[in-house]
């Protein structure tokens, strides 16, 4: 006779490690098989949509920095088209470079935190992350010469960029466009053919085309489904239509896949800043706007890039004053989260874990 | 580049099959009567032309006197897109039906949108408060909100 037992409840997080943040999972076992999740958020949530109304254009664009605080160059990114598209001018060229370059830098950055963590998480502890800090600590330095910050950048404005780059970034970009290979084959030969890395990560958190799509899911997530769908090629903005590039995806749909997918788009990022570095030609950094931004009243426009998430968008609403009306975030992460109770559902604890840093979440941005 | 379907299109299509549910358009939005928005959206995913197969997003705006509920659609096969608005009129309790039988992706969404701006979905599984806690008083996105701790 087999003997069924009550299902028990454990809470993992809000204060754990692998939640990578402040969430908290409450979670249904029979035995070590999962059986319910619910996922409880809120608990890093500042309101930034509400201060955002409360703020002028410019000011608002410092709230952006806050919410996925491991890539706050495309959130200033998605935010400046939003009002640009608004406000309806021009951003010059060489602005539209150094943007570019600065929101590929910073999905390598970005991924490199995925890639890190979801190797700890797995177990591996402490050695890859510091293999993958070692590639971001380099580009934070490059933000620092862009802006003077390195996490809260702040860089981009509404019509272009902060300021031009200085005189020693380029070499500084240049030497991290010949080294970084070499640090990331070190990375690779590390992890990507370890037996414990592939036995873990193949075959788990299967997450299928159909329900990803269903779920909105987009990003590295929906990549690793099989599915080639990027912003930055389907809608691109800034000069992505200039640049070469192409869009890893997955088979399966595991763990592995979107692992893996990450670390091809690290080289793709490599690529674009590459060309971005031969293409660039002098000119204005910024558009000339006035200080304070009156977009027209009843304008809205929907800001999208393909953030290191996923679709980052701010869909704004302007009634002609000098704050936004609406400042609505289309957050990545949180929309990724929809499909965690299908990915978890029959799975194992220790699975648990390495699905959700699979799906890459940032809880500045879940909760906003 | 992703085609932005205007919303004369949109609205002359729609109107075939829905006669009385499109109330206007203007540029690239339609303004589709609450109540019918399940089915309008359930024909916009289903149809071969539109195939609109990807909810971008769910937002709600306060306009005072009413709530504007806009839904951004995405054809993921097609790459065009469409933005669906709905009139909310009521502030007491304005409900609409959940579009989460068509796109899975409206989970969390509409309950952020119920949990902050207030506008309750009906047909939602799993419709409670994601981002406050349950007995938070109000809702914070509406314009009226005052908080009730004063600093």
């Amino acid at each position: 006779m087999a003997i069924r037992a009550e299902p028990v409840v454990v809470n993992i997080g809000p204060q754990h490690p692998s939640t990578h943040g402040v969430m908290r999972l409450r979670v249904s076992f029979d035995g070590e098989i999962i059986v319910d999740v619910e996922p409880v958020f809120g608990y890093l949530h500042r309101g930034s949509e509400k201060l955002a109304e409360e703020r002028n254009y410019v000011q608002a664009l410092t709230l952006t920095d806050r919410l996925d605080y491991v890539a706050s160059m495309t959130n200033n990114q998605a935010y400046c088209l939003a009002v640009e598209r608004l406000l309806g001018v021009e951003v010059p060229e060489r602005a539209q470079y150094l943007r570019v370059i600065a929101a590929e830098l910073q999905r390598i950055a970005s991924h490199m935190v995925a890639i890190g963590f979801f190797l700890q998480d797995l177990g591996a502890l402490a050695t890859p992350l510091m293999y993958c800090f070692r590639i971001r600590e380099n580009i934070l330095d490059m933000f620092e010469m862009l802006c003077g910050a390195r996490i809260t950048v702040s860089y981009m404005r509404p019509g272009g960029v902060y300021a031009d780059a200085p005189e020693e970034f380029w070499p500084a970009l240049d030497k991290f466009i010949a080294n970084t290979p070499h640090l990331f084959d070190d990375l690779e030969k590390l992890i990507v053919e370890n037996e414990i890395v592939l036995v873990r990560t193949k075959g788990t958190g299967v997450l299928k085309l159909e329900s990803a799509i269903a779920g909105s899911i987009s990003g590295p997530v929906l990549r690793g489904s099989g599915l080639p769908w990027d912003w930055r090629r389907a809608d691109p903005y800034d000069i992505y239509q200039r640049v070469q590039f192409d869009i890893p995806v997955g088979q399966r749909g595991d763990n592995y896949d979107r692992f893996q997918v990450r670390l091809e788009e690290i080289k793709q990022s490599l690529r674009i800043v590459q060309q971005c570095r031969e293409q660039i030609q002098p000119g204005l950094a910024r558009a000339e706007l006035p200080f304070i931004l009156r977009p027209p009243a009843g304008a809205e426009a929907y800001g999208r890039v393909e953030s290191p998430k996923g679709e980052l968008a701010f869909y704004m609403v302007s009634d002609g004053s000098v704050a936004p009306y609406r400042c609505k975030v289309r957050s990545p992460s949180l929309i990724n989260l929809t499909v965690l109770k299908e990915l978890l559902l029959g799975s194992k604890l220790a699975d648990m874990i390495v699905t959700l840093g699979s799906i890459d979440i940032n809880m500045g941005e879940v909760d906003r | 580049m992703t085609r932005a379907l205007p919303g004369q299109e949109l609205s002359l299509k729609l109107k075939e099959r829905f006669p009385s549910a499109v109330q206007s358009w203007r540029g690239d939005s339609i303004w589709i009567d609450p109540a019918s928005i399940r089915d309008v959206c359930c024909f916009l995913k289903e149809d071969k032309d539109l195939d609109f197969n990807f909810l971008n997003s769910v937002s709600a705006v306060d306009y005072i006197d009413h709530f504007e509920l806009v839904y951004h659609l995405t054809s993921l096969n097609l790459n065009h897109s469409a933005v669906v608005k709905a009139k909310v009129y009521g502030r007491e309790n304005p409900t609409v039906p959940s579009v989460y039988e068509v796109w899975q992706g409206a989970d969390f969404q509409e309950r952020e949108v119920y949990d902050l701006m207030g506008v309750a979905f009906e047909g939602h599984p799993n419709l409670k408060r994601i981002m406050l806690w349950d007995g938070f008083p109000g809702h914070p996105h509406r314009k009226d909100f005052e908080d009730v701790v004063k600093y």
